[in-house]
């Protein structure tokens, strides 16, 4: 069992053109920059690329789209990022918008082996149009299909050589539900621990779902709207 | 009429102690501003986190820590994080006692739209759709009327809708409205503001009945 890679090329060689990829992440929070970074130079294309958002016009995925690499988003809310916006518009980007918890727990049920749930969100909307409605005590839930994604590409905080992985504060995320969705799930992590350093009583992913770690370099960790207030306030 | 702060502060009154609480993005962010004194809430945040807190001091902006509009933000003791699943999941469960939202419509049956406007760039419904299918009590706030002075309280929606027959009240600038099976039933109005002015403004269904108070901030 060597899941140990020495940097994120080598990690996601074997990512072909085509390939369905989870990526985790919320806006710009607990992205897997090095992946994303790897993907880029590699430039590998025709990619499906399942995330809550899509980056902004010059980091995260938003660096993938400048090279069109993805042929399709699969997202929540796409806003901030003016390359997006001209792919879609021109109809060179397939986009598939769908709510945010539904997002989630599609994955959550391909980590879980679960082939769909029900949910209400949408219902009514043009969200549901075409699936599949069951009315339980009164309520109506639309069906939805777990994912299927060839590569979950997730970034943690810590994780050791069994692929355990630890977050931190709201860069969790989606990162666990996708690290659980992944046919192949390649974690990259800021500090990267031997067997036995993590509690186990702390750990959010155990290492059975991640098949690749390796430590990340040069995290930037771009923050999108940095809010401060005054010490008056 | 009311400015944004007021409508917030006024939003604020609808808060109990105990309450686990999400706030939408604009004005029903600025509620966690007017929280009472001696009122144990808890915002909630959809990207992962109970017990958000204000905004850091300059210096002190944490990437890792930020609410469901991006924005770097704190945490206040007792918080918890966890996942995006899980998030959703304490939603569906019916675990948040209280969603305060924007819309760009309302109608009369507590119908919402507030994610697309058709022929312009659609940016997505975020987590909107998943609170409204299943938040046990949801308040709008927003203007009484769009920009172009046209009423925003419908008796149907005309742009694609988030959710349906889920919105229990609006607050406006003008006027606090219950969503009821017979309509949008005037409860208060702004401070300065007529019932004449609300009914005007007003496009679908309004019962009024007796004396309308108005609004204590």
């Amino acid at each position: 069992m060597k899941k140990v890679f020495n940097n994120a090329d080598e990690a996601i060689a074997g990512i072909p053109d085509g390939a369905v990829l989870m990526l985790g992440g919320f806006g710009l929070c607990g992205i897997p920059e090095n992946c994303i970074k790897a993907l880029v130079k590699k430039g590998t294309g025709q990619l499906t690329c399942i995330s809550n958002n899509a980056g902004v016009d010059d980091f995260g995925i938003g660096l993938m789209l400048r090279q069109k690499q993805v042929k399709k988003m699969i997202a929540s809310y796409v806003g901030e990022n003016a390359e997006f916006e001209r792919q879609l518009l021109s109809g060179e980007l397939e986009v598939e918008l769908i709510p945010q918890g539904t997002l989630a727990t599609r994955c959550m049920a391909a980590g879980y082996g679960m082939p769909a749930i029900f949910t209400p969100a949408g219902v009514g909307t043009e969200v549901g149009i075409g699936k599949e409605i069951r009315v339980f005590n009164n309520t109506a839930y639309l069906l939805e299909l777990a994912f299927e994604a060839d590569f979950a590409l997730v970034k943690a905080w810590k994780g050791d050589e069994y692929g355990n992985l630890v977050y931190r504060e709201t860069a969790r995320n989606f990162n666990p539900v996708m690290a659980m969705a992944g046919k192949i799930t390649i974690a990259e992590v800021e500090e990267l621990l031997p067997s036995g350093s993590l509690d186990p009583d702390h750990i959010h992913t155990p290492g059975i779902y991640v098949h690749r770690i390796f430590q990340g370099t040069h995290y930037e960790k771009r923050i999108e709207q940095r809010t401060v207030r005054k010490l008056a306030d | 009429m009311l400015n944004k702060n007021q409508i917030a502060q006024r939003l604020a009154k609808e808060l109990k102690d105990g309450y686990y609480v999400n706030l939408g993005i604009g004005i029903p962010t600025l509620v966690a501003n007017y929280i009472p004194a001696g009122l144990n809430v808890v915002l909630q945040s959809e990207n992962g986190l109970l017990g958000m807190g204000p905004f850091p001091f300059d210096g002190e902006e944490d990437p890792d820590l930020i609410n469901a509009g991006k924005q770097t933000i704190t945490t206040v003791p007792g918080s918890a994080f966890f996942d995006s699943a899980m998030s959703f999941g304490m939603i569906r469960a019916g675990k948040v006692d209280l969603t305060i939202l924007g819309a760009m419509e309302v109608s009369e049956k507590g119908d919402i739209a507030n994610w697309k406007i058709p022929g312009k760039m659609v940016k997505g419904m975020g987590g909107a759709m998943d609170l409204v299918a299943s938040a046990k009590n949801i308040i709008v706030a927003m203007m009484h009327t769009n920009p172009k002075g046209e009423s925003k309280l419908l008796p149907a929606c005309m742009l694609p809708l988030t959710g349906v027959a889920c919105v229990k009240k609006v607050v406006t600038e003008l006027a606090v409205l219950d969503i009821t099976a017979g309509g949008f039933k005037l409860l208060e109005r702004a401070p300065g503001v007529t019932v004449e002015e609300i009914m005007a403004k007003t496009a679908g269904k309004l019962i009024i009945e007796g004396e309308i108070p108005e609004m204590i901030l």
